[in-house]
């Protein structure tokens, strides 16, 4: 495993921004940056008539380390450790589960939590305890 | 004008998960391991990302839901569900597993793109798949439908 420094100012900075992009999204459009939900309507069946505003939304997640790259000459370190297969599987996973509950750790954890959702409040508590659980059979079990 | 509008704020989503260190999916799983504390590994961070994520979605939806409508569209649509349904409890159980596997969520897997990591593009292939899977069971017709009517007169 790869030790990583304790960020919390530049963590908390970060979150803000990612609260104000949500804020921002509501403002707009109307509707809850859940980014497991804006992904999966990117595919077929199509429910409304917002397939652009979603894909330009997505284009601005892909398009931030391009644009971080562009302003300042390099990216923050990032460490992926997990195989293929690994990656396959966790891929999997994480896609149907966060459909199938309805959210993920935006829709729920930041979205959801900040409209004092209950259900959202169960989704969270369920999906950390389910990371901690499988992280710690992945590290300390073997 | 929307569409740029979504780009930018997609765009703000997407710095915001990079300055708080989320784009790295190393400081996630050291977040999960809670087995690291006493050896003095875990990171905190993440739990400082939700604060300042929810401190700010907190206030800013107080106000912005007291708009009479959303700027680009005709109305908002905020879930308005609250049972607790096996589905809320299940699907995030799954997605938790994915999650601690290999420490991304859909946000930082879709920006991990744009590092150019070939990492990113398997995960993230393999995510639109189980999320096209999720929806395509959800859409089948559910078993229950078989179960007698609770009522006997309700055919």
């Amino acid at each position: 495993m790869t030790v990583t420094p304790f960020t919390p100012i530049a963590s908390l900075l970060g979150g803000a921004l990612i609260g104000l992009s949500a804020v921002l999204l509501m403002w707009a459009t109307g509707r809850i940056a859940g980014v497991s939900g804006i992904a999966a309507r990117l595919f077929p069946p199509y429910e409304d008539g917002e397939f652009a505003g979603r894909l330009a939304f997505v284009a601005g997640l892909v398009a931030a380390p391009v644009l971080v790259r562009l302003a300042t000459g390099g990216l923050p370190e990032q460490t992926i450790a997990a195989g293929t297969p690994v990656l396959i599987v966790g891929g999997l996973l994480t896609g149907f589960g966060s459909v199938w509950g309805s959210g993920c750790t935006s829709g729920h954890g930041v979205c959801g939590l900040s409209r004092l959702s209950v259900r959202s409040l169960v989704a969270t508590v369920t999906f950390m305890a389910a990371g901690m659980a499988t992280v710690f059979v992945m590290r300390h079990w073997s | 004008m929307a569409i740029l509008v979504q780009f930018a704020i997609g765009l703000i989503f997407g710095l915001g998960l990079i300055v708080s260190g989320m784009s790295n999916p190393a400081k996630v799983l050291n977040f999960l391991d809670v087995g690291g504390i006493p050896a003095g590994t875990w990171d905190a961070s993440l739990a400082f990302v939700m604060a300042g994520a929810i401190a700010v979605t907190f206030f800013g939806f107080n106000r912005v839901l007291r708009l009479a409508r959303p700027f680009f569209s005709a109305r908002f649509y905020v879930p308005t569900r609250t049972d607790i349904d096996p589905r809320v409890v299940v699907g995030p159980a799954i997605f938790g597993i994915g999650w601690g596997m290999a420490g991304f969520c859909p946000g930082p897997a879709l920006t991990a793109l744009g590092f150019g990591s070939p990492s990113a593009v398997i995960f993230v292939a393999a995510m639109f798949a189980g999320m096209v899977l999720a929806r395509f069971v959800s859409h089948l017709p559910p078993l229950t439908r078989f179960v007698t009517p609770a009522d006997p007169l309700e055919t």
